[in-house]
Parts: C-alpha cells; sequence; structure tokens
C-alpha cells in the first residue's frame, strides 16, 4: 500500500517520505546509543564492587601464600612489621570491638531517645531547628572529630581519671558515638515518622501518655527501621578511621579495656600507610589482608540487617 | 454500708489520680531527657569550634593561606593543602557527577525490571555501607598499581568519586521519583523520545535535588582522610601541581593530574599528629577552614532542600 502511494506521489514525496524514515532510524539507533550509555554508567557500580572484591581477594591470597590462616586467626600478637613477625587478627579485631562498643553506648541510647523525642514530643518548631543542626553534626569531617577527641576530650577525661594514657580508646569511642549520633537519630526518626497516625490515636484513645505511646505503640511498630538504623551506626563504628589513628594510639594490643591505647582494623590500614610501603612487601599485603577481614564484617552486618528488615517488618 | 462504697470509690479515684500524675510526670521527664539528648549533640558542636576557634583562630592570616608547611609552626600555611584538596574535588565532580546522575537517570527511566537492574540497585545500597578506608585500598590496588596512575590528584580524586557515587546515585533518583507521571505522559503524548523527555523535563525538574545531593556528597568527599593516606597522599609538600604551559619544560595541560598531592584534611591530620603544642594550633586552624567549608557547604544544601520543598507544588 504504501508502495503504490509512493509510486504515485512522485519523486519528491518519496524522497521526503525516505528521508524522514531515515531520520526515525537514525533517531532510534542514538537513542539506543544513549541507552547503552547511560547503563554503563549505572554499571560501574557493579563494576567497583568486584574491583574491591577482586583487590581485596587477590592481594590476601598473596598474603595467606606466606602466613598461615591458622597463625592469622589464633596469634595473640600483630607485629608484621617487626623482624619477630606476628600477624594474629584478633588483636586488631577486639580494639575494633571495644571502640565500636564504647561509641555504640553513646549513640544508640541517646540517638534512639532524641529519635522518639523529635518523632512523638517536639513541637514542629523544635524538629525544624533540631533536624539541620544533626545533620551539620553529621556533616563534620572525622579528622575534626579526632582533633577535637586528642586534644578537647582526652585531657578533660584525664583530670576524672588520672592514670587515663594520651592515647586511649575511651575519648575515640565517645566522640566517635557523638559522631555517630546523627545517624542513628535521623534514620530512626524517619522509621518512627512512617509508623501510622491511627495507632497512636488507637492508643491516645485508650488513655495512654505519649511516652507509653512512644515506647509500647510505636517503637514496636517501628522497629525493623531503628534496627537497621543501629546496623548502619554498627557498621560506621566499625569502619571509622581517623578517630582512632589520631587517638587512639598505634600500640596494638589484645585488649577489651578502654582505658588502653589500641589499634582497629581501619587504624592499621591508615597508620602503615602513612610510611613508604613497597608494593610486593609484606606490609603491602597485610593492609589488604586487614581490608578483606573489616569488610567480611561490615558485609555480615548488612546481610544481618537485610534480614532483620525483613523478618521484622510491619506493612501497614 | 454506704460510707464505705464512698470511701472505697474515693480511694479508687485518688488512686488512678495519682496513678496519672505519676505517668505525666514521666512524660515530661522524657520531655526533659530529649532535649539534654539533643544538648549533648548539640554542645559538642559548640565545644568543637570554640576549642578551635580560641586555639587556632590567631593563625588564620593571609599568610597562613598563602605559606607553605614549615618545620617552624609559625611560619607553616595551607597553601599546598587547599590547592589540593581544590584540585581533586575538580577530578571527583568531574568524574562523579555525570556518572552518578547518568546511572539515577537510567535506574528510573530506562532500566526494565530484570535481574541485571536487581544487581546494580543492590549495588547501589551496599556500597553506601562500604568503610571509606576500603575505598582507599581500592584505589591503592587498582588505580595506583593496576593502572599506574601513581600517587596522584587523578587517583585521588577518582577514589573519592567512587566514594561519593552512591550519594549522589540515590540523591538523583529520589529527586526525579517526585516528578509526578503526568510530566512524561505529556511530553511522550508530544512524540518525544525517552532521551528528548529526560534531557528537556526529567534533568531540568530535578535539578535542585540533584546538585543537593552532589553538594552533600563532595562535602563528604573534602573532609575524607583515610582513603587518601591510603593512595599514598604526601604529608609534607613544599610546591604546587604544574601549572599547565608554566616551567621548563613546559608543563602540558592535564600534567596536574599526575602531580603529587596533599589535601586539607591530611594536611590538619599531620600536624594534630605531632608532640608539638605550636602545631596544634596549625592544626585547629586548618580544621576550622575545612569545618567552615563542609558547614557551608552541608547548609547550602539543606537551604536548597528547603526552598525546594517550599516551591515546588506539582
Amino acid at each position: 500500500m504504501d508502495n503504490v502511494m509512493l509510486r504515485e506521489g512522485g519523486v519528491v514525496m518519496g524522497a521526503s517520505t525516505s528521508d524522514r524514515l531515515k531520520k526515525k532510524r537514525l533517531r532510534n539507533l542514538r537513542e539506543s546509543f544513549i541507552e547503552s550509555l547511560l547503563f554503563l554508567a549505572a554499571f560501574v557500580s557493579v563494576v567497583t564492587t568486584v574491583g574491591i572484591v577482586y583487590i581485596l581477594v587477590s592481594e590476601s591470597l598473596n598474603f595467606f601464600a606466606e602466613v598461615p590462616l591458622v597463625d592469622f586467626l589464633t596469634d595473640t600478637q600483630w607485629t608484621p612489621l617487626f623482624a619477630d613477625a606476628h600477624f594474629g587478627i584478633m588483636v586488631l579485631i577486639s580494639g575494633t570491638l571495644t571502640s565500636a562498643g564504647v561509641a555504640l553506648a553513646v549513640a544508640l541510647p541517646l540517638g534512639t531517645i532524641i529519635a522518639i523525642y523529635l518523632s512523638e514530643f517536639a513541637t514542629f518548631s523544635v524538629r525544624e531547628a533540631a533536624k539541620p543542626v544533626l545533620e551539620l553534626l553529621g556533616g563534620v569531617p572525622t579528622i575534626v572529630f579526632g582533633y577535637f577527641a586528642l586534644i578537647v576530650v582526652t585531657p578533660a577525661l584525664q583530670k576524672i581519671f588520672p592514670s587515663l594514657p594520651g592515647f586511649n580508646i575511651l575519648s575515640a569511642g565517645l566522640v566517635m558515638g557523638v559522631m555517630i549520633i546523627p545517624y542513628v537519630a535521623s534514620l530512626a526518626e524517619d522509621a518512627m515518622r512512617a509508623v501510622p497516625m491511627s495507632l497512636r490515636e488507637g492508643s491516645y484513645a485508650m488513655g495512654a501518655t505519649r511516652l507509653q505511646t512512644a515506647l509500647r505503640v510505636v517503637l514496636p511498630a517501628a522497629i525493623s527501621g531503628v534496627a537497621s538504623a543501629y546496623v548502619l551506626a554498627i557498621s560506621r563504628a566499625v569502619g571509622e578511621t581517623m578517630i582512632l589513628t589520631v587517638a587512639a594510639g598505634s600500640q596494638p594490643l589484645l585488649t577489651f579495656n578502654p582505658a588502653d591505647s589500641a589499634m582497629t582494623l581501619a587504624s592499621y590500614i591508615a597508620g602503615v600507610s602513612m610510611g613508604d610501603l613497597p608494593h610486593d612487601s609484606i606490609g603491602y599485603k597485610t593492609i589488604f589482608a586487614a581490608g578483606l577481614t573489616l569488610m567480611l564484617m561490615t558485609l555480615a552486618l548488612n546481610i544481618f540487617g537485610h534480614w532483620l528488615r525483613k523478618r521484622y517488618r510491619e506493612v501497614y | 454500708m454506704n460510707t464505705v462504697v464512698a470511701s472505697n470509690k474515693d480511694r479508687d479515684l485518688a488512686a488512678i489520680r495519682s496513678l496519672i500524675q505519676k505517668h505525666k510526670r514521666w512524660d515530661a521527664m522524657f520531655g526533659i531527657l530529649g532535649i539534654v539528648c539533643l544538648m549533648v549533640g548539640v554542645l559538642t558542636l559548640i565545644a568543637l569550634f570554640a576549642d578551635m576557634i580560641s586555639t587556632g583562630g590567631q593563625r588564620l592570616s593571609w599568610e597562613f593561606f598563602t605559606n607553605f608547611p614549615s618545620r617552624r609552626a609559625g611560619q607553616a600555611g595551607i597553601l599546598a593543602a587547599w590547592v589540593g584538596s581544590t584540585l581533586v574535588m575538580v577530578v571527583t565532580a568531574a568524574t562523579a557527577i555525570p556518572l552518578g546522575v547518568a546511572a539515577g537517570v537510567y535506574l528510573e527511566e530506562y532500566a526494565p525490571k530484570n535481574w541485571v537492574t536487581d544487581l546494580i540497585e543492590i549495588n547501589v545500597t551496599n556500597l553506601a555501607g562500604v568503610p571509606s578506608i576500603v575505598y582507599g585500598l581500592l584505589g591503592l590496588g587498582i588505580f595506583v598499581y593496576t593502572f599506574g596512575l601513581g600517587h596522584s590528584i587523578l587517583t585521588a580524586g577518582l577514589t573519592l568519586a567512587l566514594l561519593i557515587l552512591p550519594v549522589v546515585i540515590v540523591a538523583t533518583r529520589e529527586a526525579i521519583r517526585a516528578i509526578p507521571q503526568m510530566v512524561r505522559e505529556g511530553a511522550y503524548a508530544c512524540g518525544a523520545t525517552t532521551w528528548q523527555t529526560v534531557r528537556d523535563h526529567i534533568v531540568p525538574y530535578s535539578s535542585a535535588g540533584i546538585l543537593t545531593g552532589v553538594i552533600i556528597g563532595l562535602a563528604r568527599a573534602i573532609g575524607e582522610t583515610a582513603p587518601l593516606i591510603v593512595v599514598g597522599a604526601v604529608t609534607f609538600i613544599a610546591f604546587l601541581p604544574p601549572a599547565s604551559g608554566t616551567g621548563e619544560p613546559a608543563a602540558g595541560v592535564f600534567d596536574w593530574l599526575f602531580a603529587d598531592f596533599t589535601v586539607l584534611p591530611i594536611q590538619m591530620f599531620n600536624w594534630t599528629s605531632r608532640p608539638d603544642a605550636n602545631f596544634h594550633a596549625n592544626a585547629a586552624a586548618a580544621g576550622l577552614v575545612l569545618v567552615l567549608m563542609t558547614l557551608a557547604m552541608n547548609g547550602l544544601a539543606i537551604w536548597l532542600r528547603y526552598r525546594m520543598r517550599k516551591n515546588i507544588k506539582w
């Protein structure tokens, strides 16, 4: 049918039609070209993950070719750059867990209370004023918190506990806790605000006070969101580097005492990288082994958080 | 008999009243507790500022911005550091903004529902939870040694770009999702292609939201220390990257990309970790510059978001 019309329409008409068709093909080509470009951009995130996993695993394999896995997991000393080298990752893990523990002892209760307060108690104007301040607190660079921990908090703590060493987990952990408060508070508050009003109204209608409503109705209803806020806080505390590098010292001790100086997985990586690390030296390989351990810890946390969200999710 | 009932009633009433009073007291106490907890955060922020201003305030002078670091605390400045920070941010922005916006647009406007899309989405979420120091290891292993880019500004910029990519992607997606479906339908009804719709409608209308995300991402990148230590930032540097066309032989247009670098947070770290208290004043001054910069950026983002919420009504 088209062909007939074209023939009848003559040369000019035919030319213009095929031009139009050509333009459309060009247009489609350009569209799919752009789509594949955009796809490639989105795929960069997958490539990044593959890159991270590849580099951590391949360099760690080189490390484990020299150090048996059993020593890595059971040795109680971490002195990779000494003549008498020991590679007990437990040392760094103990420092990581202790500092994260101190930080979370501050961040989780305070963050939760702030979230409940902002979501259930505070007036509109208090909330509008508090949220940007929290956001600004969360935006302060960690190196500045590290400076604060070393120069301000540690001397203040030493007035209370005179035996506290100049570098200690306690001061770094406390400051790290304050740094994490905004993350917990804002995520937990979002979760609580998402609980439908009707639940609160039902509770108030039964004669419950605000606190009873908040603790017995809103918090349980928002528990999956609050829990994932906690998981995020934990993974931040585990991965935090600069505060500990600056304020917790560089003595690898197997300790769970916050008053000690200690090294964490992340602060070891940063501390060793500062010196000149020749490629293919054992020091170079240890930072990837420590990185892999850190990555596995945060990955386990993320998976646990995902499971928690699924398990306890309330749908309204 | 009657009096007993009445007194029982009175007793019950009194008990209920005291119960109510008790719960109201709990309520009020929790309200105070909430404010106290909030104050812990606010006071920390204030104490941080007060200390840095009192310790480092007098170091903030024109010379502080135009001097190279020095062995003498009184003469040391942050010239190399702020120039380095600026150049690294240029590389980061030039990489992260196009990639992040393109990825966000793809996921919202193009992506079919299949396992590849799911994979990308899960990846973006997980990357946001990866500790920043691990990105440093990625930069060191891949950019420095596999690609051979060296301990350079380019390596640092690319590493930080990957670090903030999830922030930009998530912000772009949220901004795009806020655009009502009718805008797209209108464009398609007029015969626009997907790309024309995206270019002329979706991206312009979501630009404020995207900008907010980009600023927050860059504010995070400018304060990052750990990954740059790992990729090999230099802590003592007394020269600037070669400007194109200067020097002997003349530097090429892109030679600065491969220069050694330091950045503001690393300069501050270096001064903080020295035992000499005079350098702590420098650290405080550098910290003040850094905090004011990140606070200004975050403040701008908060303001933009506030304005956006007020102005746009579809």
